[in-house]
């Protein structure tokens, strides 16, 4: 159990930087999880906390110790790897042994260890079995009875779950979560799937370009993101970011769509502060808005929006509209039946959760 | 349709014949010699000079390997093969377990454990591995003068490691380049260090390469004449000098059958190996394609 701070961490394979000062701190017992397309650098990032790889520059520190030179053993950490790296020539039980047998723990107690760890992953019964004897879930689950036994301060999952089929993939997901709800360790977790960070995170770091982009509880990250880039990268489908002009009227902050022969839409009551509506005023933003935050219209005045809905894509709980919008595709989550395709259709949207980017910077207006 | 098919049939039946029939005559071609030597080997002499040359024996008799092995003379002594089998195995033991042991070491150092220039060093490695034997006789006979190795089974150890280290390294690189690192990376965070990590997870799944590169480095040094009779003399000699001295002694009648019989025995350990380990060859050669 310990806290992390990563404290302005760079990374250079020689002329190339990976990582360009990154900082990162998050609590004991906290769930992080480093979200980013490939090449964003969190798998680096994880391997430098792990002692894999050398810190350029900055610091990084466990339970407030300074680790940047100590060794992957010293920093009493346990890693989960993508491809599991189980010892393919060891059972189960001897994987599991291993570390604590270099470690020089008695065999009575490295006994009851794996069989602790065992019974609580259940694969007591897999204990006498070779890695080459099991599937991918039952090879996930020793990968991390070997870190379990290790009551590490730190637990380290390296895309954990991106070789298992889709269903297995969330059976193992709850199992994850289960286990840090169980043991309350601190844990950092490596994913480039969004779902995954939402579901398993306390604290998520979207990456881009070996840097921040936010770091932030999952609900704000999906609510409030920082930029664009966050606001594509979370979400499915993503959030819509519409090209608008901002107005302000006595209500409010109002963006102005400019639809082509016909006269602007409008949708009045955006959420940003009074300075910022004064000094946007008049200047191009981008309108975010997510899927659900459409509602079919009532018929009641207001928030509407009239719409030619393109394509309609039913998922079962509830249908996937496709329309445009200032030149750009916006979907919106309507419930089944309710909308029809190369039909008009009216729609009410929740101004409250709209999110406003600045056009140029494409970071987030307050 | 029903005598389409029975008359595809009979044409496959036919390539069929065909293809085994051409295979046999083949085997049969390429076995004659070891029919010649093993025939002749338990053939009389006197059988042997009346004439039947390829033809079964008259009567089975294992006097001319007896000769061979501990009677033959070979221009200096009549001791037979034996003693140059025991300097053989002597030689061969101890150049085929450094050979491989060295080759794995490197192996795994030059895929898991990669220096700036790591993959100069493979390269000029693998340059060993065109070299040939004549190119390295002289400076090696220098070499070994100077370590005072000089006609020593010790000095010929010596020649026959170094130069199996190329294709050793190169069979163990080419294995352990299939060998995933991240395996390498959860040991390190398990706490071992280098050796364990060599020793521990490294060596027993390197268990088909390690056949394979036991087997070709016993074959190579087992076979070797070039080195043997450069850098021996006399009692050191290797059994591959020994036997072409027996064979050329040139005294009296020439003991075809003896002849036949030594060759025999000098062949024999590479074919037994062959034999007992051949399939973990096969395996061995495939397994580093497939990643396990």
């Amino acid at each position: 159990m310990a806290t992390l701070e990563i404290d302005r961490v760079r990374k250079s394979f020689g002329s190339v930087e990976v990582l360009k000062g990154v900082s990162i701190s998050i609590a004991d017992g906290d769930f992080l999880v480093l979200l980013g397309p490939s090449g964003c650098g969190k798998s680096t990032l994880l391997s430098m906390i792990a002692g894999l790889e050398s810190v350029t520059s900055g610091e990084i520190r466990i339970a407030n110790d300074v680790v940047n030179d100590l060794p992957p053993k010293d920093r009493d950490i346990a890693m989960v790897f993508q491809s599991y790296a189980l010892y393919p020539t060891m059972t189960v039980r001897q994987n599991i042994e291993f570390g604590m047998k270099i470690r020089g723990v008695q065999p009575a107690e490295r006994a009851k260890a794996t069989l602790a760890a065992a019974e609580m992953l259940q694969m007591k019964h897999l204990l006498d079995r070779r890695p080459s004897q099991l599937s991918g879930g039952q090879r996930q689950r020793v990968a991390m009875g070997r870190a379990v036994v290790r009551d590490p301060k730190l637990f380290l999952f390296d895309e954990p779950l991106s070789n298992l089929d889709a269903k297995l993939r969330v059976d193992m997901r709850t199992e994850i979560k289960r286990l840090h709800q169980r043991l309350g360790t601190t844990i950092v977790y490596v994913t480039h799937d969004q779902i995954e960070a939402m579901t398993l995170a306390t604290r998520v770091a979207v990456m881009k370009d070996g840097v921040v982009q936010q770091l932030d509880d999952p609900q704000v990250v999906y609510d409030r993101p920082a930029n664009t880039y966050v606001a594509k990268f979370v979400g499915s489908p993503s959030m819509s970011l519409i090209p608008a002009r901002l107005a302000v009227d006595g209500a409010g902050a109002v963006a102005v769509f400019d639809i082509p022969n016909e006269k602007p839409a409008r949708i009045s009551g955006i959420p940003i502060a009074k300075e910022n509506a004064t000094k946007f005023n008049g200047q191009n933003v981008l309108v975010g808005i997510r899927p659900e935050l459409f509602t079919v219209s009532d018929g009641k005045p207001g928030r509407t929006i009239s719409v030619h809905i393109d394509v309609v894509e039913p998922t079962g709980p509830d249908t996937l509209a496709l329309f445009q919008i200032g030149g750009v595709e916006v979907t919106a989550r309507v419930p089944p039946k309710t909308v029809e395709a190369r039909k008009s259709a009216t729609l009410t949207v929740d101004t409250t959760k709209i999110v406003l980017f600045d056009a140029v910077t494409e970071d987030r207006i307050d | 349709m029903a005598a389409n098919v029975r008359s595809r049939h009979r044409q496959h039946a036919t390539g069929r014949a065909l293809i085994y029939g051409g295979l046999l005559c083949l085997a049969a071609f390429y076995l004659m010699p070891l029919w010649v030597i093993i025939t002749t080997s338990v053939k009389h002499l006197d059988e042997i000079y009346a004439g039947s040359f390829i033809g079964l024996p008259k009567e089975i008799t294992f006097d001319a390997w007896r000769s061979a092995w501990s009677e033959a003379c070979n221009g200096t002594a009549c001791k037979g093969l034996k003693p140059y089998f025991i300097n053989s195995l002597i030689m061969v033991v101890p150049a085929v377990i450094l050979s491989t042991g060295i080759g794995a070491i490197n192996g795994y150092v030059i895929t898991k454990w990669r220096f700036p220039g790591s993959n100069f060093i493979f390269g000029i490695l693998l340059f060993g591995c065109f070299l040939p034997f004549q190119a390295v006789i002289l400076p090696m006979a220098q070499t070994l003068g100077f370590l005072g190795l000089a006609g020593t089974l010790a000095g010929l150890v010596l020649v026959h490691t170094v130069y199996g280290i190329a294709f050793t390294t190169l069979f163990f690189r080419n294995y352990f380049v299939g060998v995933p690192d991240e395996l390498v990376k959860a040991a390190q965070i398990d706490g071992a260090g280098f050796m364990r990590i060599f020793v521990s997870i490294m060596l027993p799944t390197a268990l088909p390469i390690i056949v394979v590169s036991c087997i070709w480095q016993f074959t190579q040094i087992w076979n070797d004449y070039l080195f043997g009779v450069s850098f021996t003399a006399g009692e050191n000699a290797p059994i591959t000098v020994a036997l072409n001295n027996v064979v050329n002694v040139s005294m009296g009648r020439k003991e075809y059958n003896v002849d036949m019989a030594a060759a025999m025995i000098a062949g024999l350990p590479t074919l037994i190996v062959y034999i007992v380990a051949g399939r973990y060859f096969v395996r061995g050669l495939t397994a580093g394609a497939v990643k396990g």
